[in-house]
This record gives structure tokens, C-alpha cells and sequence, in this order.
């Protein structure tokens, strides 16, 4: 039996912080957190170590892109798959170009979101 | 406001409720208010836009529906946070769904929420606003735009 991978959720809205929790595997993720800013996630992303993070764009305080430069800088492996209906190509590319490794369009459902998760741990070792 | 630009919020309406309910939206053909009159039922998620695009985008809806939409997506918890947060939610996925059209200059405002209708800071009097309706099961709601290019 493998041991879950540890997730951090990152998102203002707790609805989604709960949609991604009751959508994610549970064989496959632990959700070890979860924060509702850039600044909370940093703190978070520290002290848990997290093997995964999903993370919002539009926040308070911090938003997602400087959070995810934020967090590369602390991991540079770090997994941050984006969930975040902001649609256009040049965010998308932008997040990319910070270190996330995928990209998940809100609003979706549990097959989209489960199929990113496994996307984004594919390789992992 | 173009045809073509009223079609992005109606798309990301018919988008999001796809995604999140197995019942078919319907949306009414879009009319004109006052601001001074604003389209309000009881909780209104408002998305602040600036950028070449300045105004406001909000979403507003009974508690009824709601409630029933929380159930919908899975959630149990129907209390007034969760009701705030859906509301405010359905916003910020409406607009930032518009940047597919827009692109990454039509910028949004985390949501602001209030119960009823938005205040003359997220709507100024002296403009109009499109309001594109809503109907969801038995429910009314509406998606209104209240934008100056």
C-alpha cells in the first residue's frame, strides 16, 4: 500500500477548499491543510511540506502568481497544479511560467478535477 | 454594450451552472436599468473590473436557490457563510471566465458580497446596467453588467 501524497489546498473561497477535499482521492492525496490566501499559504506550504498544492489565482493579500514564485523559490519541485477561473491563455502561460504544473479551469467537475491531480502526479517519485 | 459582449457573461453563465448542476440553466433576454433602481434578490456577490473595461459584475440570487445550488455541488453545509461564499463564488467564476474573450487586461476584484442590492460605490448612478436573467429550477436570479469601456 502506498502512503497518500500530502496536499495543500489554496483557495479564499471555502466551498472550493471543501469541493477539491471531497474530490480528491483518497488513496491517493492527504489533505494535510489549507489556506485562503498567497500569505497563508506561504506559512502553510513551510510547515506542512506539502507533495502537492492547488492554487487560486484570485486572492486577497497575496495573489496566486506571487504565490506560486513563493513557493518555487522555497521548493523549486514543488507540484502546484492552478485551479482558477481566470481563462485566458497569457494567465495560464503566466502561472506556468511561475513553476505551477498544470492548469484546471473552475468550473469543474470531480472527473476534471481528479484527472489534473493524477496529471500533475504522474511521474512523481 | 455589444451583443458580443453581453454573450461572454451569458456563456459563463450557462458554463458554470453545466459544470455544477445536472438541471439546464435558462437565461431571459437581457434588459437595460437604472442604477439608481439596481436588480437585487436577497445576496449579491458584486466583482469589481477595471483595466480597459471599468464597472462592476455581480450575481445576485434568492437564498432559496442558493441553498439548493450548495446541495447541488455536493456541499452539506447550507448555513449563511457558505451561502455568502457560493454567491460571491458564482461572480468571481462569471467574470474570470470572461477573460477568455478579454483577455489578461480585464481585471477582477476579489468578491465583495452584501445582502440585497450593491451600493452606489460598486454602481454609479449616473450609468445603466444590462441584467441578463437567470432561471434555474423553479428560481430567479440574474447576472448584471454594469460596464464603461
Amino acid at each position: 500500500m502506498t502512503v497518500p501524497l500530502k496536499m495543500l489546498i489554496v483557495d479564499d473561497s471555502n466551498i472550493i477548499r471543501r469541493k477539491i477535499e471531497r474530490g480528491s482521492d483518497g488513496e491517493m492525496f492527504k489533505v494535510v491543510g489549507s489556506a485562503d490566501s498567497g500569505v497563508a499559504a506561504i506559512e502553510k506550504f513551510k510547515a506542512l511540506k506539502p507533495d502537492v498544492v492547488t492554487m487560486d489565482l484570485t486572492m486577497p493579500k497575496m495573489d496566486g502568481i506571487e504565490c506560486i514564485s513563493n513557493l518555487i523559490s522555497i521548493d523549486p519541485k514543488a507540484r502546484i497544479l492552478v485551479v482558477s477561473a481566470l481563462s485566458d491563455k497569457a494567465t495560464g502561460i503566466e502561472a506556468l511560467e511561475k513553476g505551477a504544473r498544470g492548469f484546471l479551469c473552475k468550473p469543474f467537475d470531480e472527473k476534471k478535477l481528479s484527472d489534473a491531480l493524477k496529471e500533475l502526479v504522474q511521474d512523481y517519485v | 454594450m455589444s451583443e458580443e459582449t453581453l454573450q461572454v457573461f451569458i456563456d459563463g453563465v450557462i458554463n458554470y451552472f453545466h459544470h455544477t448542476s445536472e438541471k439546464e440553466v435558462k437565461v431571459g433576454s437581457p434588459y437595460l436599468i437604472e442604477n439608481n433602481s439596481p436588480a437585487a434578490f436577497d445576496y449579491t456577490g458584486i466583482i469589481g473590473i477595471s483595466g480597459p473595461y471599468r464597472g462592476s459584475v455581480y450575481f445576485t440570487a434568492p437564498k432559496a436557490l442558493l441553498t439548493h445550488l450548495l446541495l447541488a455541488i455536493g456541499e452539506k453545509d447550507t448555513s449563511m457563510e457558505y451561502i455568502m461564499d457560493l454567491v460571491g463564488e458564482v461572480a468571481n467564476t462569471i467574470a474570470g471566465n470572461a477573460r477568455s474573450k478579454f483577455g489578461q487586461d480585464f481585471l477582477i476584484s476579489v468578491p465583495v458580497v452584501v445582502e440585497g442590492a450593491p451600493s452606489n460605490i460598486h454602481l454609479p448612478k449616473d450609468l445603466r446596467s444590462y441584467v441578463i436573467p437567470v432561471y434555474w429550477r423553479a428560481y430567479s436570479s440574474a447576472v448584471v453588467i454594469c460596464l464603461e469601456a
